[in-house]
């Protein structure tokens, strides 16, 4: 990511240092990770130390330190999904995807995580790709929903 | 500043207003064991060996006392039967992490912790932050911090500042009441490799 797309976001705050998260969320959400070259900017930039970035950049399971495909695929492991069949549908992505939750493809196109309910239970099993909820999911519906993302 | 009188383990002690019920103590002379406590530092509340027993309300409460502040007529306990037993089971959980740690080891003894009570998982870190405070708090350099969360939280040196700042301070290296803090440190420097190595050796 381009150091003048950070500093435009960090202007957007008024390098406001208590907009620390609102500003690795955004950079996160359009580069769908944070390297380090963006945390050294950002606490530079806002005047809070970089071990208190990484501090929270650790915490929150929402950054990622490590790069990200452009889609994010969730795949709901929670009770309801799971006695519904979400292990079948994982296996199947899996398989579809050549990678394990958890990973990124090679092409950067995709990465994979399983999560505990997304709180639409009556949907299970249900798949969410960039935030898109895809209920009563089954193993033949993976590879018609994945073509619809380049 | 307005003065407060307050009792600890039945004897009067003075105190200023904003003091905390540990610092009135100590000022009277009473001990209370702490961990993650510095004069130096802001309170922080991290360890919770400091606890004692307040009574509020008719009622008797436990109270962490680094950071609970002075009342007017309050009364303090600071050993009871209680106390004691949490005392003793905060010891052996943070045993399980660092059991060789000689802070605890010596208060392990007074409290009768048993150190094997709780399966090994030696991080070596009790996560009391003095390193990371101090380093923030009195040098300013913050060279030092928490990184993760829950059982996977452990301190982590920033090499670019470590191999600048640390070499000549270490500073906090005695503060640490476990090994944690030096291995931390020695490995941060043999991991770091400078981006601009020296001048190319002459031959
Ligand atoms: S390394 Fe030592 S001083 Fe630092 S938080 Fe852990 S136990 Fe405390
Ligand atoms: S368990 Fe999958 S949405 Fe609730
Ligand atoms: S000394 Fe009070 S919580 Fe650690």
């Amino acid at each position: 990511m381009e150091n003048e797309r950070i500093d435009q976001i960090i202007d957007k705050h008024q390098s406001e240092a208590s907009s620390l998260i609102q500003v690795l969320l955004e950079i996160q959400s359009e580069n769908h990770w944070l390297p380090k070259e963006a945390l050294e900017r950002v606490s530079e930039k806002l005047q809070v130390p970089l071990t208190r970035v990484q501090h929270i950049v650790t915490f929150y399971k929402a950054f990622s330190l490590v790069p990200k495909g452009r889609h994010e695929i969730h795949i709901c492991v929670g009770t309801a999904c799971h006695v519904r069949g979400a292990t079948r549908v994982l296996d199947n992505v899996q398989d579809l995807l050549g990678i394990k939750s958890g990973e990124t493809d090679l092409d950067l196109k995709f990465s994979l995580e399983t999560v505990n309910c997304v709180g639409c239970c009556a949907l299970g099993p249900v798949m969410d790709v960039d935030g898109k909820i895809y209920g009563n999911m089954a193993p033949s519906k993976t590879a018609d929903v994945i073509k619809n993302y380049e | 500043m307005r003065e407060i009188l307050l009792q600890i383990d039945g004897k009067e002690v003075k105190a200023r207003e904003g003091m905390t019920v540990l610092e009135a103590a100590r000022s009277a002379g009473i001990s209370i064991p702490t961990l993650c406590h510095h004069e130096k530092l802001e309170p922080y509340g991290g360890c919770r060996i400091c606890i004692v027993e307040v009574e509020v309300r008719g009622g008797t409460q436990i109270v962490v006392s680094c950071v609970y502040p002075v009342e007017q007529n309050l009364v303090v306990r600071t050993r009871s039967e209680k106390i004691d037993r949490i005392r003793k089971m905060i010891l052996e959980l943070l045993l399980a992490h660092a059991p060789d740690a000689f802070a605890l080891q010596d208060l392990a003894k007074e409290y009768g912790a048993d150190k094997d009570r709780f399966e090994k998982e030696a991080s070596f870190c009790i996560h009391c932050g003095l390193c990371v405070r101090y380093c923030a708090e009195v040098k300013k350099k913050n060279a030092v911090g928490f990184v993760d969360r829950g059982t996977r939280r452990e301190i982590s040196f920033i090499p670019e500042i470590a191999s600048k700042e640390c070499w000549n301070c270490k500073e906090c290296f005695p503060l640490c009441p476990t090994e944690a803090l030096q291995a931390a440190f020695v490995l941060t420097k043999a991991l770091y490799s400078p981006p601009h190595p020296g001048p190319e050796p002459r031959g």
